[in-house]
């Protein structure tokens, strides 16, 4: 009996096979330079994805902040690393990059925390930033955005667009960037539609495009006729879709598809942000700063609107990010209510960020429980 | 609300949600009748998913793209084939490895398709009179093309594992290869069409996610339901029927759920996600204890057949 032997010699191929899958993970695009920069000092950059660049989401906004980076500056060369997991593993790649001589890693997740500010002690020469996270570091900052600001407008236009009053919004986890979406979201809904309510269903997922799906379906066949979401699939606004009705979605722009639905989408636009930081690092202005973007700065925005919004919804909207831009008014500015009506910030007062980057209540209008 | 109201449109979601694990787990389950286990499901229903998703795409009709997912389901099966039956390999070892190159492979070949729509998904079509029955209609027969087929494969899939001469011989092989070889069978043969049978019809589980439920394509869409199939498998006892109503119940998990939360009801979504399992394990230890330690598995299941071997 040979088993023995063939299993061995199976087994090796198997873990050569793994290394090769392993490996092609990292992948080296870089922008051809252009003359007038030949000049210039190549930079290595460096991003780190917990999901693949083809989730459509998260991630996908990320590289697509990376693309317009090497797209200002050609100078730049990126390294990407996709799908690497939250913890130990994540600890070992970002030494890798390191090692390989990239100047600036990000640190695209927040599970990533503890091992960038691990290895970053071991590189004081490298400028590290962790998307999410909290700790910081000599040569750690963090970056994160506004995107309750976003949600609000996105509210404002469910909130002028739905006829029973009723707006599903699926949601994903019950952490606190996920409720101060929803509270975001229900106040601009109730700043153009006191009557109407926000019903949430929760699917603790992120990314199961199906199941995402049936959890929106479940909310329009119960009289919601706008449906808005926090994962990182278009399942939600397919069912929007099917069932003739409207959605908001997230991320990315989702119209291309649900054209029918998609009334617009709360978006992310790192690219802006990558420019600036990378410029930072070179002019050596770059300090470790705890960076929350706001829509002023433009990490935040909203997608093009579909055809069905009318003019007067895009005014309103326009008015909201004007004075959400001014910065004279903020989405939690009092009074706030909560869902028994009591006031949790009163006339005049403006929510901390402290208080909202650990929110776990809802406003007023949200029909839902947070599942503890 | 009247119960109707929330029981029709709950059944008829549970169907949907269970269609694709039901193609998967109909797969799997001739795969282990003939003595081969496969624990690349998940990996297979991706490759499906994404070559489905990629031909319907290019060719703008969605039957091809059901098409290629089956040649691409059969193709990865064909490599655990050739591993487990011809070189005797690990069963499980190579299922695995299975698993992990699918959801590389789709994830490669997916990139140029992410974020676009497919021209022309598969659509509800009711199915006339059958559709317009009260209760009965709208949860069983207001779908898509691809439901109403999975219905007609269970029981086709029933009739020939249980009332004909070559799926006597399919069962036989998976409880005892030697005896089926000593008649004069070719189990090598026929071990690898199972196999490959199997791997198209997983194929087609995961077609049905990108074409037909949430259509679109997105690296890992299948979110752990080949894993579901293989519990489904020993939950139904390796019978089609009770893989159907297994499906549906497993599917129908997720969808009590959203519909609790919509009534105000709270469930904790990680005893949900649980249940599946759970049932899995309890029907086991019902079967077992009522049957004095025999479980109803294929005698042969996960062994390699080696005509040297004494």
């Amino acid at each position: 009996m040979n088993f023995k032997r063939r299993s061995a010699i199976f087994i090796t191929l198997l873990v050569s096979l793994l290394l090769v899958i392993s490996g092609c993970g990292a992948k080296t695009p870089t922008a051809a330079p252009a003359p007038a920069d030949a000049g210039k000092e190549k930079i290595k950059v460096a991003f780190v994805y917990v999901g693949p660049v083809g989730d459509a989401g998260w991630s996908y906004a990320h590289d697509q902040g990376r693309k317009y980076l090497i797209e200002k500056m050609p100078q730049v060369e990126t390294t990407i690393i996709e799908s690497v997991p939250e913890g130990a593993d994540s600890e070992r790649v970002i030494t890798q990059l390191a090692e390989k001589g990239n100047k600036i890693i990000f640190t695209t997740s927040f599970g990533y925390m503890d091992p960038t500010i691990n290895v970053a002690k071991k590189y004081p020469d490298v400028t590290f930033m962790h998307n999410s996270g909290y700790k910081t570091a000599d040569n750690v900052g963090t970056y994160f955005g506004r995107m309750y600001q976003a949600r609000y407008l996105t509210g404002i236009v469910a909130g002028k667009t739905t006829k029973t009053n009723t707006i599903g919004y699926v949601a994903a986890m019950p952490i606190p960037e996920v409720i101060r979406g929803i509270n975001a979201f229900t106040q601009g809904v109730r700043s153009v539609n006191p009557q109407a309510k926000v019903k949430v269903v929760w699917t603790n997922t992120w990314y199961d495009p199906a199941a995402e799906k049936d959890a929106a379906k479940s909310l329009l066949t119960n009289g919601a006729d706008v449906i808005a979401q926090h994962q990182d699939t278009p399942g939600p606004m397919q069912a929007a879709e099917e069932a003739g009705k409207y959605g908001i979605g997230y991320n990315m722009d989702m119209s291309k598809m649900a054209p029918k639905a998609v009334l617009t989408s709360a978006v992310w636009n790192w690219g802006p942000y990558y420019v600036k930081t990378v410029e930072s690092v070179i002019n050596k202005t770059w300090k470790n700063d705890q960076y929350w973007g706001a829509m002023s700065e433009g990490l935040v925005d909203i997608a093009p609107y579909g055809p069905m919004v009318t003019d007067d919804t895009k005014k309103l909207v326009a008015d909201a990010k004007d004075k959400i831009i001014s910065g004279k008014w903020d989405v939690f500015s009092g009074p706030v209510k909560d869902q028994s009506g009591a006031v949790k910030v009163p006339e005049g007062q403006v929510m901390s960020d402290k208080d909202m980057l650990s929110f776990n209540w809802f406003v007023e209008g949200v029909d839902g429980t947070i599942p503890k | 609300m009247s119960i109707q109201e929330f029981l029709i449109p709950l059944l008829a979601a549970s169907v949907i949600a269970g269609t694709p694990i039901l193609y998967a787990a109909l797969g799997e389950l001739i795969t282990e009748r003939a003595g081969i286990i496969n624990l690349g499901v998940e990996g297979i229903m991706l490759v499906g998913a994404v070559s489905g998703f990629m031909m319907a795409v290019t060719s703008g009709n969605p039957w091809y793209g059901l098409l290629a997912s089956m040649l691409a389901g059969g193709a990865l099966a064909l490599i655990h084939a050739f591993l487990t039956i011809t070189l005797r390999a690990n069963q499980v070892v190579s299922g695995l490895a299975l698993t992990i190159f699918g959801t590389g492979l789709s994830g490669y070949l997916g990139k140029e398709y992410i974020g676009i729509p497919v021209p022309k998904p598969f659509e509800v079509i009711p199915l006339g009179p059958l559709g317009d029955i009260p209760f009965i209609g709208p949860i069983l027969f207001q779908h898509d093309a691809l439901v109403y087929i999975s219905y007609i494969l269970v029981v086709a899939i029933w009739y020939f594992m249980f009332h004909t001469r070559p799926g006597l011989n399919l069962r036989a092989l998976g409880e005892n290869p030697a005896a089926m070889d000593a008649l004069g069978l070719n189990v090598f043969y026929l071990r690898y069409i199972y196999v490959v049978v199997g791997g198209a019809l997983g194929g087609i589980g995961g077609a049905y996610l990108s074409l037909a439920y949430a259509p679109s394509w997105l690296e890992n869409m299948t979110a752990g339901r080949g894993w579901i199939a293989v519990a489904l498998v020993i939950f139904a006892l390796w019978n089609p029927w009770r893989a159907l109503m297994g499906a549906y119940l497993f599917g129908g998990i997720d969808a009590l759920g959203f519909r609790l939360q919509v009534l105000g009801i709270q469930m904790s979504p990680f005893f949900l996600k649980m249940l599946p399992y759970l049932f899995t394990v309890l029907i086991l230890v019902f079967v077992v204890a009522r049957q004095k330690g025999r479980l109803t598995a294929p005698g042969a299941l996960g062994l390699s057949y080696d005509r040297e071997e004494r």
